[in-house]
Formats: C-alpha cells, sequence, structure tokens
C-alpha cells in the first residue's frame, strides 16, 4: 500500500515538473543562456551585442507572426520564406529599375505579394489540399516566381539588369533606415504588438482561435469558417511580405532565395510560443519570446566560433524539442 | 478429400477446408448474459441461441440491447458476465480474436468504418488473410490474392473488378464486400447489424437472396438485426425480441403479427412524463416545399412550423432527421426546395446564412459540434452572438461578455463553478444548457433540436423541456427531432414521422400513439 501511494505521489511530482517547464521552461532556458553566454564571453554581455541580437531577430519574429496566424486556424503556412523572397525582390526592382518613392514601392510590393494568399487560400479552402503540402507546392512555386522576375540573378544599386540595360534607381536613405536599429526592432514591437491585440481582444481574433479548435461546431455556431480560413493565409502572407520589405531594407539589396533561411527559425519560434507561460494557443507574444531564444542561441554560437555551417544541427534541434513540448501533452 | 466436383480443384486451401467445416451443423447459446457499463446495466441475464442454416432476427427499440449483445459476440465486449457455449461446449469470448476462432463474424452497421477505402475489393476482402497468415511471409502474391477474392465472391454472388477501390463502390456493394470479407475465412455465424438501413428496394432483394443462399446452401448461422417489420416477416424464422435489455419473447416468427411484435418491443413503460406546457398557437412560421438535400439525404420533405408550436420530427435511427435538421440549417447542401419564414423565401447556403437568417441548431452531437469543450462556458455561449459584445472596430467587451455568461447560466440553472470554466469538465446535461444557451442570447425565431436529450440526466432531462417550452411561450417555432417516442409524445403539438430520408405520416399529437408512430417508423403500410 506504502509504496502504492509513493509511487502515485511521484507521479504527480513528476507531471507536476513536466508542467512546469512546459510552461516556463523556455523563459529559463533563455536566462540560463544568458548567465552561460555572459560568463564565459565578455563580448557577449555588452549592450551593442544585446542590440544586434534584437536586430537580427526582428524579420524572423515578424515572418514568424505571420505563421502565427496560420497556426490559430489549425492551418500551417510553410510558404512564409518564399513570400519573403518575393516581396524583396519587388521593392529591390521597383527602386533600382523604376526609381520609386518608398511609400509606394513597400505598398504595392506588399500588394503583389499577397497573389500568394489568394492562390494559397484557393488551394487549401477551396480544394481542401492539406495546408502542409498546398503551401510546401506554393513555396516552389513563389521561389521560382521571384527568381525569375529577377532573371535568376541579384538586384542591388547600380548593377545593370540582366539584359544588360544599365539601371539608374537608387534605394532610398529612408528606407535604409528600416533596416537599422532602432527603427527594425521598433517595428518589430509594434508588429508583435498589433497581432497581439488582434488575436486576443478582437471578434476576429476569437474566431480564428475557435475555428482552429473546432472547425465544425465554429460552422453549426454561425461563423463563416471559410472566410476566417481564408483571413488567416492573407495575414500570414503579409506579415511574411513585411519581413521581407525588412530584409530588404537591411541587406540593401535582392539576394537570390534570400527569405528561405528565415522558414525554419521562424517555426521553431511560433511553436517554442505555444507553450511560453502556458497559453497553449499560438500566440504573438510567446512567438517573440521563442524567437528571442532561437536568436540568443545563435549569437552565442557563433561567438563560441561554432562553424556557421553547424548552426543547423542546434537550430533544428531546438524546434524538434519545442515540437517535443507542444505535442507531447496533447495525446493525454 | 471428395474434391470431384467440377471447378472446385481451382479453390484455395482455406475455402475448402471452410466448406468441409460448413458441411457440419454447429450451434452457438449464449446464457444468463449481463453487462454493466458506468451507470447502465445494458443487458441482465439474457439467453441467446442460434444455430447453422437458421435466419434468426434480433429486435428491440432503441437502446434495448441488440448492438451490444452482438458485439459481445464478436468479441468487442470482453468483460461481461455469463456463459457461453459453443456445440455444447464452453467457450470464452473476450476479444475478436476469440470470436474469429469459432467462426463468428459481426458486420457493423458502419461499413465505411470496417473497410479501407484507398485500397481494391480484393485487398478489403482478403484483409485477414493478409493481415493474419502472412507471417514469416514479405512477398505478396497479387495474382493468387485476386484470384481467391474472385472466389469468395462467386460464392456471394456479387459481380465486381477485384481491382475497384472501396471508394469507388455503392453503399450496398460496400456491404456486400463486407459480407464477403466475413465469408473469406471460416465462418459459421454472421451477424448483419441493420445491413437493409442504407439499401434501395433492389439492393434488399439482393442481399435477402444472398442471406437465404447462406443459410440453406452453406449452413451459416445468421443473426438479423432490424428495425423493418416487413424485412423480419419476409426473412426471418426465428426472433428474439429484447426490452431494456432483458429478452422478453424467443418464439418463431409465425406466431407473431407485425402489431403485436411492436407491442411486445415496447412493453408498458414506466418512465416519467413530462407536463406539455401548452401556448396558443399562432400563423405559419416556417414552411418547407419539396425539401431535397444534393446527396438524397433528404428527400421530398414538406412540412410547417406555426409560431409557438413544437414539431416532433421522429423515426427511427437512420431515417434521415439529422440530415433533415442539416439540411435546414445550410450544414448539408440543398439540392432543390424552398424554405420559408413569414412567408418569405430564405436562401440558406451556410450555417453562417441560416443564422443570419433566424435560424438556430442544437447539434446531435454535442461534444463534436454543439459546444467548444476546450473553451470556457462563456466563450460557448456568446459565440454566435459575438458581434452583440463588441466596442470600437471589432474589440470584444470581456467584461459585457461574462456578465450575460453570468445571467444565462443562473437563468437556466448550468452547474457550473464559474463562467470561466472549461466546457470539458460539465456534465452532459450541463453542457446541453450550454449549447442552447448560446442560441438563446442569439435570439432566433426558429429553433431545431436534434436529439437535445441524448445522454444527459433526468433533471437537465427536465430543465431542457422547460426550456423549449419556454421559447414556444415566446412564439418561437420549434422543431424537436428525437426518435426517443415517448420525448416527442410529451412535448410536441404535431409529429411528422421519417422513414427512408422522407416524411411518411402527419400525426396530431393528441391523436397520436407509441404504436402507431413505431409502426410507420418501421416502414409499416
Amino acid at each position: 500500500m506504502t509504496t502504492a501511494t509513493e509511487q502515485s505521489s511521484k507521479q504527480a511530482w513528476y507531471a507536476g515538473l513536466v508542467a512546469f517547464f512546459s510552461k516556463w521552461g523556455t523563459i529559463i532556458t533563455i536566462f540560463v543562456l544568458l548567465i552561460f553566454f555572459s560568463a564565459t564571453m565578455p563580448s557577449f554581455r555588452t549592450a551593442s551585442n544585446m542590440v544586434t541580437i534584437m536586430r537580427s531577430i526582428s524579420i524572423v519574429t515578424v515572418i514568424a507572426t505571420g505563421i502565427t496566424v496560420s497556426l490559430t486556424v489549425d492551418g500551417f503556412d510553410l510558404s512564409v520564406g518564399s513570400v519573403a523572397t518575393f516581396s524583396v525582390a519587388l521593392v529591390m526592382s521597383f527602386f533600382v529599375w523604376y526609381g520609386w518613392g518608398t511609400i509606394p514601392a513597400i505598398i504595392v510590393a506588399l500588394l503583389i505579394s499577397l497573389v500568394v494568399a489568394v492562390v494559397n487560400s484557393f488551394l487549401i479552402v477551396k480544394l481542401h489540399i492539406y495546408d502542409l503540402l498546398a503551401t510546401l507546392a506554393t513555396m516552389f512555386i513563389f521561389e521560382g516566381v521571384a527568381m525569375t522576375y529577377t532573371g535568376g540573378g541579384s538586384i542591388s544599386q547600380g548593377m545593370p539588369r540582366l539584359d544588360g540595360t544599365p539601371t539608374t534607381g537608387t534605394i532610398p536613405p529612408e528606407f535604409r533606415l528600416i533596416g537599422q536599429s532602432p527603427y527594425i526592432i521598433i517595428i518589430m514591437l509594434v508588429i508583435v504588438m498589433a497581432v497581439h491585440v488582434f488575436l486576443s481582444y478582437t471578434k476576429h481574433g476569437r474566431y480564428l482561435y475557435i475555428v482552429g479548435g473546432n472547425r465544425e461546431a465554429a460552422r453549426l455556431s454561425g461563423i463563416p469558417v471559410n472566410r476566417y480560413r481564408t483571413l488567416a493565409y492573407f495575414l500570414s502572407t503579409l506579415l511574411a511580405g513585411m519581413g521581407g520589405i525588412m530584409l530588404a531594407a537591411r541587406i540593401g539589396s535582392a539576394q537570390i532565395n534570400s527569405g528561405a533561411g528565415y522558414l525554419m527559425p521562424a517555426v521553431a519560434a511560433a511553436f517554442i510560443g505555444y507553450s511560453v507561460a502556458g497559453v497553449k494557443k499560438p500566440n504573438a507574444i510567446g512567438t517573440l519570446v521563442g524567437a528571442v531564444l532561437v536568436g540568443l542561441l545563435e549569437n552565442g554560437l557563433i561567438m563560441m566560433s561554432v562553424p556557421y555551417y553547424s548552426l543547423n544541427i542546434i537550430k533544428g534541434l531546438v524546434l524538434a524539442i519545442a515540437l517535443a513540448i507542444t505535442y507531447y501533452r496533447k495525446h493525454d | 478429400m471428395a474434391l470431384t466436383r467440377i471447378g472446385e480443384g481451382r479453390l484455395p486451401v482455406y475455402i475448402q477446408e471452410a466448406r468441409i467445416g460448413m458441411e457440419s451443423k454447429h450451434t452457438l447459446e449464449m446464457k444468463g448474459i449481463s453487462i454493466e457499463f458506468p451507470g447502465v446495466k445494458a443487458l441482465d441475464h439474457v439467453d441467446f441461441a442460434v444455430k447453422s442454416g437458421e435466419i434468426h432476427a434480433l429486435v428491440g427499440a432503441n437502446g434495448a440491447g441488440k448492438s451490444t449483445l452482438m458485439k459481445i459476440l464478436g468479441g468487442a465486449y470482453g468483460h461481461y458476465v455469463g456463459e457461453i457455449y459453443f456445440d455444447g461446449k464452453k467457450v470464452d469470448i473476450r476479444n475478436p480474436q476469440d470470436a474469429k476462432a469459432l467462426g463468428i463474424d459481426v458486420v457493423y452497421q458502419e461499413v465505411d468504418t470496417a473497410l479501407i477505402s484507398y485500397l481494391t475489393v480484393a485487398e478489403n476482402i482478403m484483409m485477414d488473410k493478409m493481415v493474419n497468415e502472412m507471417k514469416g511471409k514479405h512477398f505478396i502474391r497479387w495474382g493468387n490474392i485476386h484470384r481467391e477474392a474472385r472466389e469468395v465472391m462467386k460464392r456471394v454472388g456479387i459481380d465486381l473488378d477485384t481491382h475497384t477501390l472501396v471508394q469507388d463502390l455503392s453503399l450496398a456493394q460496400k456491404q456486400m464486400v463486407l459480407i464477403a470479407r466475413a465469408l473469406a475465412t471460416n465462418t459459421n455465424f454472421l451477424v448483419l447489424d441493420e445491413p437493409t438501413a442504407p439499401l434501395s428496394q433492389t439492393e434488399t432483394e439482393e442481399l435477402f437472396r444472398l442471406m437465404r443462399d447462406l443459410a440453406q446452401n452453406q449452413q451459416v448461422g445468421i443473426v438479423f438485426i432490424s428495425h423493418r417489420l416487413p424485412e423480419i416477416f419476409e426473412i426471418c424464422e426465428t426472433i428474439t425480441i429484447l426490452r431494456d435489455g432483458q429478452v422478453v419473447t424467443d418464439t418463431t416468427i409465425d406466431t407473431l403479427t407485425q402489431q403485436k411484435l411492436v407491442e411486445l418491443m415496447l412493453g408498458r413503460r414506466f418512465e416519467e412524463t413530462y407536463p406539455k406546457i401548452h401556448v396558443p398557437i399562432g400563423d405559419v412560421l416556417l414552411e418547407v416545399r419539396d425539401l431535397n438535400e444534393e446527396y438524397g439525404r433528404v428527400r421530398n420533405v414538406s412540412f410547417t412550423v406555426r409560431a409557438g408550436e413544437i414539431v416532433g420530427i421522429t423515426g427511427l435511427v437512420g431515417a434521415g432527421k439529422t440530415e433533415l435538421c442539416k439540411t435546414l440549417f445550410g450544414a448539408y447542401p440543398m439540392k432543390s426546395g424552398e424554405i420559408l419564414l413569414r412567408g418569405k423565401s430564405l436562401h440558406i447556403k451556410s450555417p453562417h446564412a441560416a443564422v443570419h437568417q433566424g435560424m438556430a441548431l442544437v447539434p446531435e452531437e454535442r461534444r463534436k459540434e454543439g459546444v467548444l469543450v476546450d473553451e470556457p462556458v462563456f466563450v460557448n455561449l456568446t459565440l454566435p452572438s459575438l458581434d452583440r459584445f463588441t466596442k470600437g472596430p471589432a474589440f470584444v467587451d470581456t467584461r459585457a461578455e461574462r456578465a450575460k455568461a453570468r445571467e444565462v447560466i443562473q437563468d437556466l440553472g448550468i452547474r457550473t463553478p464559474s463562467e470561466n470554466q472549461k466546457v470539458a469538465y460539465l456534465s452532459g446535461g450541463n453542457q446541453q444548457k450550454v449549447a442552447v444557451g448560446k442560441w438563446l442570447i442569439a435570439d432566433a425565431e426558429v429553433y431545431i433540436f436534434d436529439e437535445p436529450t441524448k445522454g444527459v440526466d433526468v433533471g437537465a432531462k427536465h430543465d431542457i423541456f422547460a426550456l423549449i417550452g419556454a421559447l414556444a411561450k415566446q412564439g418561437k417555432g420549434i422543431i424537436y427531432a428525437s426518435s426517443e417516442i415517448p420525448e416527442i409524445l410529451d412535448i410536441s403539438d404535431r409529429i411528422y414521422v421519417m422513414y427512408d430520408f422522407t416524411i411518411v405520416k402527419e400525426f396530431e399529437t393528441s391523436e397520436a400513439t407509441e404504436e402507431a408512430i413505431l409502426f410507420y417508423s418501421a416502414g409499416g403500410q
């Protein structure tokens, strides 16, 4: 009898521990990493390096909030990296090839990027293709579209177009500001707050979560389910496009597949965000915390001279752990 | 080894064995079978026997225990009490393998869950062999699989290409494939649980031809569960009638009439009744004309609901009540017909459109469709009417939302610690009150209730009936679909009986009896 009660109290203790770590594990890990990196590398704990980290995660975070919105309707948008690439190519071409100003270039680039959302929602909502597979297809399609548009090359100021036409357009200095701190960090924080307010405090946010939680019950409650699923894919594309604009401002040119590298850390950030503080739902603030964790890890490891080509091992492991925490307790 | 008959030589060994096995006659007896589920004694000392070559009917009202008894026979419920004898020898059936070893096969009602839709007919028929007789082998000889499947199909008398995918078959063909699968292994006893429910007249005749062939020529003992009385009289020789988990009659079919059978099924029930609230009935509120659902799940249905009137829609499980409710609410696509509210034609393309035009549905599958179990009570209650709890552009006014939720919790007597409790933690009856409550806030004109008392305790049932009465008093139109005939008789003003996806009879409740309703529900004419 005593062993049985001991066993059950042990189990309860173990379950409590698991619950505690799935709730606060991310935050604890961030602090542990901060202490560890600071103790081992004096250059890590400088204020300028903290700003570097925040700046480096800005683009990942904005793209990750896009994925977060697609996750709220129980969907998944894999095409965000290609959307970013696409909007980088568009906005750069508007400056360099056509000499447009900052505001029209950004607006038009974002609007054209939304074509991806149109295709995604058509494939997923109308044709009933699994979101993961549909967006895998559009990921390749628009990677190709972006590359075809730039003629398979890059776009930068002063560089002639592939057919030899000289270009005269310049990248406006105010556009460049978007990519610099503190502006890029401020933009990121504003976007995270806006998405947070939208998801948590508006009717539409409530509906998105309800649709993701139980689509049939949502439908039978009179919610226009397809409209909200479409909205989610439009928002994720819009946010990914915004990430692309920030990326363009940061590097000042359009490189081949420049957005592709952001997919993996963004997915990791969004999934880490699920469990932060026990929300157990995709959420913008958790996603920011997830991005901080991923960025911190990347920055610290690079400073510890882990070669860049090995970083994916660590990033992949972090994603696996985040997914394990999200899915492990869903079964019981 | 008398394998000299023409064509016999090509038969695979296990079918030859099965045939040899079938030469002998078997008996199967269940004695004193009882089984309990949390809170319910589903079967109470039931005796049941069937022998080779016999077609034995098992009948009873909803919840009498027919399916439970057959699930015990099929090894699905291992925790029964009592004894089972095979050829006089005591046997234990604790899992599906035990049943299979005795040659007992149960073809359950849901054919689609038993078949794998993206595999071919041959693979589905030979599934047991492919799963259980492949030990140590790794390569499938497809030629053999298809040939053997064709042999079994020939025996069943169905003509299909074995390469066809099961998803491309009609329901009747799927049923036949399931029976063929049962017969691909050595089958002594075959249980068919309401096999005719989805079948047309000719398909049913085809099935009966097969059943007779199996019984007479191949000595299979068949247990036939059906709600359709004419069929039972047509095909069965012996009959066992269950009521409330006990056997009431075990006899030969020729000693009974349809009328007598219905009486035995119903018996004298001691159930509490619910006082009907009588309210003055107004003008026609909802009119449905010639409604047809896209896939034939509702056929040529016309009826009316007046203001303040509670209209009961009854019929057996599978008669099309849920389908009618869902089509009215826009959840199933409408093919033709017209739905009018106060004489104005409605355009119901989706539940969203239905809600905006004054309809509300409390669906049958409460936990899957009626409430969001992972969300708190207040989120559930305000869901269809969230527009009323917003301020500014679209910000949710959670304080107003919670206040309204507390009010509804109070009014409906929903037992919950607070409006923040997850619905998953409420009892069935309280969950149902939440599913109803959300439409009270939305203030619809026509309320559709689909089996609202399913899995609900007596107290909550009373509350739900009172609620429906109160809605009627406000001049709402109520559609109350249920297969619980006594409930329908208690609560409704008028009753429509459904059979085969259409309305076959209309009663004024004051003139209806349980016997008469059941008679029409079962396809009596």
